[in-house]
């Protein structure tokens, strides 16, 4: 008991709230944004309800500072917390009778009430909307990549050319047969189909990219070091030039007119389907066998570990993956063309990798939602973004090499699992 | 006939840029086993680092302060520029990559890259988004040999970069400071045990990258005198798979791996469209690197080694 007594203020102020009852929080705050938003903003004086908690306009008028800050605190912060606060008990009684039921049920639940708020948050405006889809698409890449480059120790750089392949492939099959285009001039199934192709596609997008990873392994995992890093990014500069003279997808000009399939509900399910799939390879055997053979490659041979093949079975789901975000992608932009898939790609997805965490599920969220959402609040400034961020990352990597949440393991239960007061 | 010998002289100009970064790359990784993914930028610093001191140089001139010959303020250009870029790539290395010294050599490449970023932002910021372009320092003077066209300044930029070269391979070899940096290549765990700080040698071998790198900018500045702040990604990331095919740490093979590129280069796009250089240029590494896993003259280490 002397314990808790001798708590920091704030942690105790925090503590004890499950998940359940943050989610509980956002959703009210969410609410309350949608109905009282306007209101409050205009008491406020502000122009319009903040777009993404005040940054972009505190950055571009810093008259509007007190009002944009009384409006998140008003809004986000403070309900958030009194109702996760005062609903502690319920939700942990409600959260510990879920776990107890079926871990499966609960998650459920859960992740149906973080829709519920993403939908509601991003309802306003379809800026918001188009900001959240481009951050989970992150995930998915930043996870898939994680899987190469943390838990298997290699650094691959040929991400944006399984998100090109995936992007490509997936385009060609919703674009052929449903929009007019240059395939085949004319439609030939009807667009109402699109909906059920569309996850046949990216799966074919995904496979795409896995075919093309076969390419990048079969030559580089003969040995072991930094070989992966140059086939990977010769594999990548390929793809690149590869698409740019395919002239049946539209060369540098790109490739457009996908129809609108990618809605937030599609991008929302992908990404919960990729993180929990990801999550379940890397602690399977498969994953542990991942681990040992970046640690040790001799010593896991000695465990009878098949190196080789936990390497390319690894690599290949990764590519797959970023196959799938890729295909993801280019029917949110509806738009793709091959610039788009180049050095400053991989230099952000590799920033987000490294910024999270290497090695584990919570980081790579953390470092795609925190990159994502600095690179948008940050737009103001313009040029100086590309300064700040990148100093960012180099004291990040300074003070913490291996990124802010590394080797941490994702487990569901625990997440889900009531937080009791004092243990 | 002719026209082979024509692309010859352009693939050799062409291979000497990559030579003299892809040089930097290799340097910096026998001795820190990590890539400097900055190297590209710095390229790029050390161009309009040349182009500041050109147009300076030019305007005293000018004004009538000094009078130099056109030859003079080149050779002035080239030797201020390697010391400024030099002190640009100590300066990186202080802030880039001592902190990170003992952390896992991944997180090192993440911060040469970001510190590239930075570099290429914060010309834009300086400079603003328009392309300046190189004074033309010696005139253009152009022989014909038997119908192949070569001009003075190609002739230079070969010579230049291959005395250079030169000139690197016997301080490697002969000189008392080469020595620990061969030492430092061959065991950096154990020759600071002798006594030689390895900060040292790691400042050293950056100011040298750089300052052949600021030579191979101010040269490709005289090639093609349009300079812009991303130059140098392009460049760096071509320049850095020479290094590998060279072998990793190997000067010589960084020096024939960066003319092996030039040559690929030029003779692709001389039979094929142009568009397709990157496609088959890139191919061709592949399969060389799919036969020779180490480079041409790199060793194949064992897989204790490593870490």
């Amino acid at each position: 008991m002397t314990k808790t007594d001798k708590k920091h203020f704030f942690s105790r102020l925090f503590s004890g709230i499950p998940v359940l009852g943050w989610l509980l929080g956002v959703l009210i705050a969410v609410l309350l944004e949608r109905y009282l938003g306007e209101a409050l903003a205009e008491i406020l004086g502000l122009p319009k309800i903040p777009v993404l908690f005040g940054f972009v306009i505190m950055l571009k008028k810093p008259a509007l500072i007190p009002g944009s800050l009384a409006f998140v605190i008003l809004i986000y912060i403070l309900p958030i917390w009194i109702i996760a606060r005062l609903s502690a008990p319920a939700t942990n009684a409600a959260a510990g009778f879920l776990v107890r039921r079926s871990v499966g049920l609960s998650a459920m639940i859960h992740l149906a009430l973080l829709y519920a708020c993403i939908h509601i948050w991003s309802d306003i405006s379809a800026y918001r909307v188009l900001a959240l889809k481009l951050t989970l698409i992150s995930i998915m890449l930043t996870l898939s990549l994680n899987v190469v480059n943390g838990y298997m120790g290699e650094f691959s750089c040929s991400h944006p050319g399984f998100m090109a392949l995936g992007a490509y492939v997936c385009s060609i099959f919703t674009v052929g047969p449903f929009i007019n285009d240059r395939f085949f001039d004319q439609a030939i199934l009807p667009l109402f189909l699109a909906p059920y192709i569309f996850p046949v596609a990216l799966i074919f997008g995904g496979l795409a990219a896995a075919a093309g990873a076969l390419f990048v392994a079969i030559p580089s995992f003969r040995t072991r070091g930094d070989y992966l890093a140059i086939i990977s990014l010769a594999f990548m500069f390929i793809v690149k030039s590869l698409i740019e003279n395919l002239e049946f997808v539209g060369g540098p000009r790109g490739l457009g007119g996908q129809p609108d399939l990618a809605s937030l509900p599609t991008v929302f399910i992908w990404t919960v389907l990729c993180v929990w799939i990801i999550n379940n390879f890397v602690r399977s055997t498969l994953g542990k066998a991942m681990n040992a053979v970046r640690d040790d490659e001799l010593a896991a041979a000695a465990m009878t570990v098949n190196t080789r093949n936990t390497k390319m079975t690894a690599f290949l789901f990764a590519a797959f993956w970023a196959g799938v975000a890729g295909g993801l992608f280019a029917h949110v932009l509806r738009y793709v063309n091959p610039g788009t898939f180049g050095v400053q790609n991989l230099a952000e997805v590799l920033a987000m990798v490294y910024f999270g965490g290497l090695n584990s599920v919570y980081g790579s969220i953390v470092g795609a939602v925190s990159l994502n959402l600095l690179g948008e609040a940050l737009r103001p400034l313009e040029l100086f973004k590309w300064i700040i961020i990148p100093l960012l990352l180099i004291l990040v990597m300074i003070f913490r090499p291996k990124g802010l949440v590394a080797f941490k393991e994702f487990d569901p239960r625990r997440v889900l699992q009531p937080k009791l007061k004092s243990e | 006939m002719v026209f082979f010998f024509q692309n010859m002289i352009n693939a050799l100009q062409w291979g000497s840029f990559y030579a003299l970064i892809a040089l930097g790359y290799s340097m910096v990784y026998s001795i820190l086993m990590l890539f400097n993914f900055a190297h590209g930028d710095i390229f790029m610093v050390g161009a309009y680092i040349g182009f500041g001191v050109s147009t300076g140089l030019i305007a005293l001139t000018a004004t009538g302060v000094i009078a130099l010959p056109n030859w003079l303020i080149l050779v002035l250009t080239i030797l201020f520029s390697m010391f400024l870029t030099s002190l640009v790539g100590m300066l990186v290395e202080r802030i880039g990559y001592r902190p990170l010294r003992d952390a896992p050599r991944a997180s090192a490449a993440i911060t040469g890259l970001m510190i590239g970023i930075i570099l290429e932002t914060g010309n834009l910021a300086l400079l603003g988004a328009r392309r300046v372009s190189f004074p033309s320092l010696i005139e253009t003077t152009t022989y014909n040999l038997g119908g192949v066209y070569i001009t003075n300044k190609k002739i230079m930029i070969v010579v230049v970069s291959l005395a250079i070269m030169l000139a690197l391979d016997q301080f490697i070899r002969r000189s008392k400071w080469g020595m620990a940096i061969r030492a430092m290549a061959f065991d950096y765990l154990v020759v600071p045990l002798m006594g030689i700080s390895i900060n040292t040698i790691a400042r050293m071998t950056f100011a040298i990258g750089s300052a052949l790198a600021a030579v191979a900018g101010i040269l490709f500045g005289m090639a093609y005198p349009v300079l812009d702040p991303y130059m140098g990604i392009l460049f760096g990331w071509k320049a850095f798979v020479a290094a590998i095919l060279g072998g990793r740490g190997s000067i010589m093979g960084a020096c024939l791996a960066g003319f092996l590129l030039g040559f690929i280069e030029i003779f692709v796009a001389m039979i094929f469209p142009s568009t397709l250089r990157d496609l088959i240029a890139y191919s061709i590494i592949m399969l060389i690197l799919t036969f020779r896993p180490h480079g041409f003259f790199g060793e194949p280490y064992s897989a204790q080694l490593r870490l």
